[in-house]
């Protein structure tokens, strides 16, 4: 193998890649605050056609962004109004968001579907992204308000009695995370494959929240995590264009393998992984209990 | 205080859900004219993929437009083939639907176990074999333009190496690239293809990998058997060559799009309407190409390609509506080098439906 074909290999991993990351990276930080949110698939695909839709009408790269951003924002708003006001159930919340999600962004996109538009290069989302996983890495062990969202997270009881807002934190955490979805769907549409078309983002979004469990909460092994799923998908690939003789159905696995093995080699421990999941995980939160 | 308000809201609630019954309701009337037939669809992907469904869709409209008030048309998309598949084509025919396009291979047999249960209902089922009493097949001899596009890759590539992304391994993708490459061996005899299979019909963002792949590894046009127009792109972008799928995708990629092999249903879903209006339908196997305008090449990138190789992928046009060109004339030998068809003949329609096996020199295997 030479060396541009492995450079050219390493590029399309990072450009297959980082919509799992930020989608990743996102739950990560919701997940460690006790809330678990099923809608990520949702929350992208409206980030997709919000950003793609301001786009074609505007031409402005930034407009497209804050809007995608802002879209974020209000749908994991709602959600978070539902599950930590109303004390919705997380899980059935989360996937009426993906539902809904999933049809709103149809809907609006419709008319939209098809427009030739110029794409945005992905390499600064790349960069972005792993700043992004320093930057929470950091914040989630190193910084107060960190560790006060960890708490949160592992037991909302005892950080009400210490004075903590948790249900504020968990506003934060949870408008983080569809921000950060926003943000993942946003370059699909925009620079990974510069297009609108309905259920474009074909499922990365169950993939991501699969991540965030495969890296016990821990955003370092989640870039890890991604760039194993991302690298064995692209490398199946290339094997199958080199022509390696192969059966398909090995080719279909060979994500799946790999996620098996690493499960089984992260639960093979249990007290880690006991430590590292939040406690409070997908538990409602009364404030006057 | 409390209690007013949930009262309040669960009147807005009664209110707002009678006022959608109204509503539909209202619709369904307008809609049920007695001697109008319904005419159903089930789609695979969305309309707006600019590709396989909405070529579907394009059909279904001119259809509709063709035959006016005799009938009314509903789609399903998004309809997975699986046994989900199932409960939309139920839903259709349940629902008073007198003719029912299923336009996916793996609708095949979930298509037959409805049609069994409404022997009133009539089914089309599009690139399909098994046929029932109240089932059709029809298809198109897509394999026809991928000899034309075949043919203009052979000339126009300089790296000998054509990248074939492709979804799923069934006769009508292998023909496909079995046509494809005879027609590019015949004009080039060093080409090679590479071929990935993405195990999907619509993934924008897992085409656009197979075809960076595919550039990546020396491959200098991109040939697509799959749904969305990102391959397309992703040449675009990387400034190689390709080929549009289903639909002209010119627009999506002007430096990169060649042609593409256009699907044109419209004129068959009218005959099949007009069919069951009339009360003449009977269930048949239908499998047009060139000549009867079900299979069109978008027109030719003049940009790109010199008008001496448009006229040639023109004459094979002509040829093949003329029947002096075939796209599978022997000797055709298997991978195995075995003669599959002899000299002087063609491959039967027997053969190319069930075809399962690459033709000799394309490296690899079907996948099982």
């Amino acid at each position: 193998m030479s060396i541009e074909l492995i450079i050219g290999i390493l590029n399309i991993v990072l450009i297959s890649t980082t919509p799992l990351v930020f989608a990743g990276i996102g739950e990560l930080v919701t997940e460690k605050s006790g809330v678990l949110n099923l809608g990520l698939e949702g929350l992208m695909l409206v980030g997709a056609v919000t950003g793609f839709i301001t786009l074609v009408l505007t031409g402005n790269y930034f407009y497209s962004l804050f809007l995608s951003i802002i879209s974020g924002v209000i749908l994991s708003g709602i959600f978070a109004f539902l599950v930590l006001n109303l004390m919705t159930n997380q899980i059935a919340t989360g996937l009426a968001l993906t539902i809904f999600g999933i049809g709103l962004s149809a809907m609006l996109g419709k008319k939209f579907a098809g427009t030739p538009i110029d794409g945005l290069n992905p390499y600064y989302f790349i960069v972005i992204s792993f700043l992004l996983v320093f930057l929470v890495g950091y914040f989630l062990s190193k910084t107060k308000s960190g560790l006060i969202v960890r708490a949160v997270g592992e037991n909302h009881n005892s950080a009400y009695a210490l004075g903590y807002n948790v249900i504020k934190t968990r506003y934060l955490t949870i408008i983080f995370g569809g921000v950060m979805s926003s943000l993942a769907g946003y370059y699909i549409s925009i620079c990974y494959a510069p297009m609108w078309q309905e259920g474009m983002t074909a499922g990365r979004g169950w993939i991501a929240l699969a991540l965030v469990v495969f890296a016990t909460w821990k955003p370092w092994r989640l870039l890890v995590g991604a760039y194993i799923f991302g690298g064995v998908a692209i490398m199946q690939m290339n094997l199958q264009a080199i022509g390696v003789k192969l059966p398909g159905q090995f080719f279909n696995m060979m994500p799946y393998i790999a996620t098996l093995i690493v499960l089984v080699f992260i639960s093979s421990n249990k007290v880690r992984l006991k430590l590292s999941a939040p406690s409070c995980l997908n538990i409602p939160y009364e404030k006057n209990s | 205080m409390k209690k007013q308000s949930l009262v309040l809201v669960v009147i807005a609630a009664i209110v707002v859900i009678a006022g959608i019954f109204f509503i539909t309701n209202q619709n369904i009337q307008k809609d049920v004219s007695d001697d109008q037939k319904k005419i159903g669809f089930i789609y695979i992907g969305p309309p707006g993929d600019h590709g396989w469904t909405y070529m579907h869709d394009v059909g279904r409209q001119y259809l509709e437009k063709e035959l006016g008030d005799s009938v009314s048309t509903t789609y399903i998309e998004n309809v997975p083939e699986n046994a989900d598949a199932v409960r939309s084509i139920r839903k259709l025919a349940e629902s008073g639907h007198d003719l029912i396009f299923t336009t996916s291979f793996n609708y095949m047999d979930q298509t037959l176990e409805v049609a069994s249960e409404f022997p009133d209902v009539k089914f089309e089922h599009a690139t399909g074999f098994k046929r029932a009493d109240n089932v059709s097949t029809y298809s198109a001899r897509f394999y026809e333009g991928r000899t034309v596009i075949g043919h203009i890759a052979g000339k126009m590539t300089k790296t000998n190496t054509i990248g074939y992304i492709v979804s799923f391994p069934i006769p009508e993708v292998i023909r496909g690239i079995n046509a494809f490459y005879l027609a590019a061996s015949k004009v080039n005899p060093d080409v090679k293809i590479k071929i990935i299979w993405v195990y999907s019909w619509y993934d924008p963002g897992k085409e656009a990998d197979a075809a960076n792949t595919l550039i990546n590894q020396g491959a200098d046009i991109i040939v697509q058997h799959t749904d969305s127009y990102a391959p397309c792109q992703a040449a675009e972008k990387a400034g190689v060559l390709a080929f549009g799928q289903a639909s002209n995708q010119e627009a999506f990629c002007p430096n990169a799009h060649m042609t593409a092999i256009e699907d044109i249903w419209g004129p068959y879903y009218a005959a099949k309407a007009q069919a069951v209006v009339d009360g003449t339908w009977s269930s048949e196997d239908t499998w047009q190409g060139f000549k009867d305008g079900m299979v069109e090449m978008s027109p030719y990138n003049e940009k790109l390609l010199s008008s001496d190789l448009i006229a040639e992928a023109k004459a094979i046009e002509e040829g093949i509506e003329n029947g002096t060109i075939h796209s599978f004339e022997g000797p055709i030998y298997n991978q195995a080098g075995e003669l599959v068809v002899k000299e002087g003949e063609v491959a039967d329609d027997g053969m190319l439906a069930s075809m399962m096996f690459y033709v000799q020199g394309i490296d690899g295997e079907v996948p099982q």
